[in-house]
């Protein structure tokens, strides 16, 4: 393939697999912000905590990359439904401030307890071999691990569409994100909802987490690191809004990657100008509402 | 003479539903209306309007004289126009004193003041307990305003309207959430305001309408129905449908039983 | 209710004199004001080998003095203060490491215009927005700053920094000394310089604007208040303080890194300020030396530790003690008042 070609097909395929992590694990963020107004810093610490579950899982118990994944996924998001129920909950009327406190007290905490438990050098998770090495598409060759990141994402993706769009439940979560006090009166259960896509948002969290462990290693510091990343994300794309998340990680990852490819040390600038250009023009993000 | 307000062929959607249909309405300088209309027919809306909480897809809004259609909210406050509003908007950890200095000093530029503490301008302070003495709040004066009972912190919200020195005044239902037994100190307090200032009064209460208006304002569906003089408005057969239901408006093509 | 209408005349003017007097006098000088001054001279006697600590205590109390006036009285939720006390500390140290300029005085005028004029043109913009909007906005301005130095890493020095700088005398008379003592008085005076202008701002009909703006923004809008104005006029006061408090980290580390950008200290001078109460010019005092001495002692046993205890002092802060410590002695203060009543 002609040079230019190459890199800019590298560009596309590494910055669709990054946009994929940054989608999974905003997701769940987007919509509980939307949906309960509530500002959760500690999200990035559960993807952390799933992070740590999947490196612990397949180090000492030598369960399998993707049953480990599906296993923290599932775990910290019963595990996150206590902090809702009994921590989160009592602050939904308070000022955003105090949320941001909170959870980045909440998320202080974690990073603490896991450098206790863990230590702070960055850890790594052994992959099973068809995830390893490249995958050979004819007219070139791709890492596997990012194929198969970009195939889950868009498999979640569409997973995800279809219960937001075809449920029931999914179209209780979009009038709630819309309304939430028309939505009370109609009969809805807001309060369980929240309880439900929090979950979900967390397990999704940690799924990312547990991804991310082989693109970026895992420390936990990562719970804050990226944390500003997974904001940028969902105020770029808009509170509450599936399509505005997946906009937003596309946008963003792919000019992040190709931001790092192309002018390696200034990489770091285009992410964050992105963001004030989209802000200043669309402060409630691609897809948000006024 | 030139009128205190008036508005031309104002118009606002929201969305694809008009809230606001190219309503037309003058106030003339001491002038007594009243704005009814059902719930829903656009009443706040079109106040929000005139203030510039809200901007308008067309049509003017002229004070005094001027054009004040592409003005901010602030600029037309300084120009003389004031408001309540239907749930009270006050500086509610602070003290009913002190809301009444920030206004009078808001409104004659001491908060662009840095240097000078807020407490030596005694011309200001006496100003606003001139203001709390004649609505009988000056026993409140020290209290912080949440700590005041509701009726109470509607008259605040009245005075600051009034420190302001307006010389067009829009209240919006201003016994709203006041209990009854309350509700005459707020309607005396507005039955007694300057002469010289343009009033209007958005209100449900027809008894009230019909004490206080000189001239009515019906709006319904975000339309003006009709203007007129309390008596005209009373006989009028198509504002007795409205607000009694019977043909007309909103009535009509319900089916079923025949009236 | 109908007893306030029955009042005698001679009681009405007795109100209304008792309720002049309070503002009247409010912004006069309390005796328990000269405490936190008193301290911070006690402390250069009775522990003279901590003045280095000493000191950069009272440059993040300027810090969060800064912050207060955007967060505590405007009611301005940021993430991006440190943008400002990074203007500042790079303004001295480039001005010491690129153009041999190391007279101190001078160079905290010149960081508070440079980090004034900063915060002038993104308050501008910025000061539009607000909530998770701004949060992000005032955070991408932050990084992209610090980005911008790394990118010109030969003239900042990257993350690496600026070692090494030296200042000239105080005056051209009083020199730095090994333990830090001048350097210490030095940001004592400028300490109490800045805090007078605040105090000031704070007691004035701009500063009961600003509280104005923060309790009820839409009233404000009402009364014919230029919140916008008004706010940007704050924010641009506040980064320039906040740079005076960079260029004296420069000059008393006699060294800068861009680590000074860092989300972390943004964060950092954040949970200071609620820790010690917003909206109360002292809260900063408390705040910053409680946070600071903690810190000292608690990282230095375990820096996990530390981290850890720091969350839960906010957690349980938000959750018991929304006013910080400040606010736990107003509550204890009004708790025993009532008692006395009763």
């Amino acid at each position: 393939m002609p040079q230019f070609a190459n890199i800019a097909v590298s560009i596309l395929f590494d910055g669709l697999a990054y946009a994929m992590f940054l989608f999974i694990t905003s997701v769940g963020l987007s919509v509980t912000m939307g949906l309960m107004g509530f500002v959760n810093l500690a999200h990035g610490a559960f993807a952390m905590a799933g992070g740590y579950v999947v490196v612990s899982l397949t180090r000492s118990y030598g369960v399998g990359f993707v049953p480990a994944l599906i296993f923290a996924s599932i775990l910290v998001g019963v595990v996150s439904i206590p902090f809702e129920r009994f921590l989160y909950r009592r602050l939904y009327r308070s000022t955003d401030l105090e949320q941001v406190l909170l959870t980045i007290g909440l998320a202080f905490m974690a990073i603490a307890a896991f450098t206790y438990f863990y230590g702070p050098i960055p850890k790594s998770v052994p992959l099973p071999g068809w995830l390893q090495g490249d995958v050979n598409l004819g007219f070139r060759a791709f890492p596997s691990y990012r194929a198969f990141l970009i195939l889950l994402g868009a498999a979640l993706i569409a997973v995800l569409w279809y219960a937001f769009e075809r449920t029931n439940i999914g179209a209780k979560i979009r009038a709630a994100v819309d309304n939430r006090r028309m939505a009370e009166s109609v009969g809805i259960n807001v309060d369980r909802l929240f309880t439900l896509t929090f979950a979900l948002g967390s397990g999704l969290a940690a799924l990312g987490g547990g991804l991310a462990i082989q693109l970026f290693g895992l420390t936990p510091s990562f719970a804050v690191i990226y944390l500003v990343l997974f904001l940028i994300v969902v105020a770029v794309g808009g509170l509450g809004s599936l399509k505005g998340t997946l906009l937003a990680a596309l946008v963003l990852g792919v000019f992040d990657t190709a931001g790092k490819y192309l002018l390696a040390d200034a990489g770091g600038f285009f992410i964050y100008a992105v963001t004030v250009a989209v802000l200043l023009v669309k402060p409630a993000g691609f897809y948000g509402r006024e | 003479m030139t009128a205190a307000l008036q508005v031309e062929s104002l118009n606002r959607a929201f969305g694809a539903l008009p809230v606001t249909r190219d309503v037309n309405l003058t106030l003339e300088r001491g002038a007594r209306r009243a704005l009814i209309g059902p719930n829903g027919a656009g009443k706040t809306t079109l106040v929000n309007l005139i203030t510039g909480a809200l901007k308008p897809h067309s049509g003017r809004v002229v004070l005094n004289g001027e054009e004040i259609t592409e003005l901010s909210q602030a600029d037309r406050a300084r120009r003389g126009l004031a408001r309540t509003f239907q749930i009270n908007q006050l500086f509610r950890g602070l003290t009913v004193l002190e809301n009444l200095c920030m206004t009078i000093g808001e409104r004659d530029g001491n908060c662009n003041n840095l240097w000078r503490a807020a407490g030596s301008r005694r011309v200001v302070i006496d100003e606003a307990l001139d203001h709390l003495d004649a609505l009988r709040l000056t026993d409140d004066a020290l209290k912080l305003v949440r700590e005041l009972p509701y009726g109470r912190q509607r008259l605040v919200e009245i005075a600051i309207a009034l420190a302001q020195k307006p010389r067009v005044l829009l209240l919006d239902e201003p016994a709203a959430g006041v209990p009854s037994s309350e509700s005459h100190l707020i309607l005396d307090v507005v039955a007694s305001l300057d002469p010289d200032i343009a009033i209007l009064i958005i209100e449900h209460d027809m008894d009230v309408v019909f004490r206080f208006a000189k001239e009515i304002t019906v709006l319904v569906q975000g339309a003006v129905l009709t203007q007129g003089t309390p008596d005209e408005i009373m006989n009028n057969e198509e504002v007795r449908a409205v607000y009694l239901g019977q043909e007309g408006h909103h009535g009509g093509h319900r089916g079923g039983r025949h009236g | 209710m109908a007893a306030s209408e029955t009042i005698s005349a001679t009681e009405r003017e007795r109100a209304r004199e008792r309720a002049a007097e309070y503002l009247l006098k409010r912004h006069r000088f309390r005796p328990a004001e000269a405490l936190p001054w008193l301290v911070a001279i006690a402390v250069f006697f009775l522990f003279p080998e901590r003045m280095t600590f000493g000191s950069q205590v009272l440059i993040m109390v300027m810090f969060a003095l800064s912050l207060d006036l955007i967060l505590g009285y405007a009611g301005i939720v940021t993430l991006g203060h440190a943008a400002f006390f990074g203007i500042g500390a790079y303004t001295v140290g480039l001005a010491a490491a690129r153009l041999q300029w190391s007279e101190p005085i001078s160079g905290l005028f010149a960081a508070a215009i440079a980090a004034g004029v900063v915060g002038f043109i993104t308050g501008w913009f910025l000061l539009r927005y607000r909530g998770l909007t701004l949060l992000m906005l005032t955070l991408a301005t932050a990084i992209l700053l610090q980005e911008t130095g790394n990118l010109r890493s030969d003239i900042s020095g990257g993350y690496d920094g600026l070692p090494g700088l030296t200042f000239n005398p105080l005056f051209g008379v009083f020199d730095y000394d090994l333990y830090g003592h001048t350097y210490y008085l030095y940001v004592l005076v400028a300490l109490a310089v800045v805090f007078y202008f605040v105090r000031r701002i704070v007691y004035s009909p701009f500063g009961q604007a600003l509280t104005g703006i923060r309790e009820n923004v839409r009233r404000m809008h009402a009364i014919g208040s230029p919140v916008h104005r008004r706010l940007v006029t704050v924010y641009t006061i506040a980064a320039s303080i906040a740079g005076v408090a960079g260029a004296l980290f420069t000059q008393t580390n006699a060294y800068v890194t861009l680590t000074v950008f860092d989300f972390d200290n943004s964060a950092k001078v954040m949970v200071m300020l609620i820790l010690g109460g917003t909206g109360r010019l002292y809260g900063a005092f408390v705040g910053a030396a409680v946070y600071m001495v903690l810190e000292d002692y608690f990282s230095k046993l375990s820096p996990t530790f530390w981290q850890f205890g720091i969350g839960l002092m906010l957690v349980l802060a938000v959750l018991f003690a929304r006013r910080g410590v400040l606010g736990l002695f107003e509550s204890a203060g009004e708790y025993f008042a009532e008692r006395k009543k009763s």
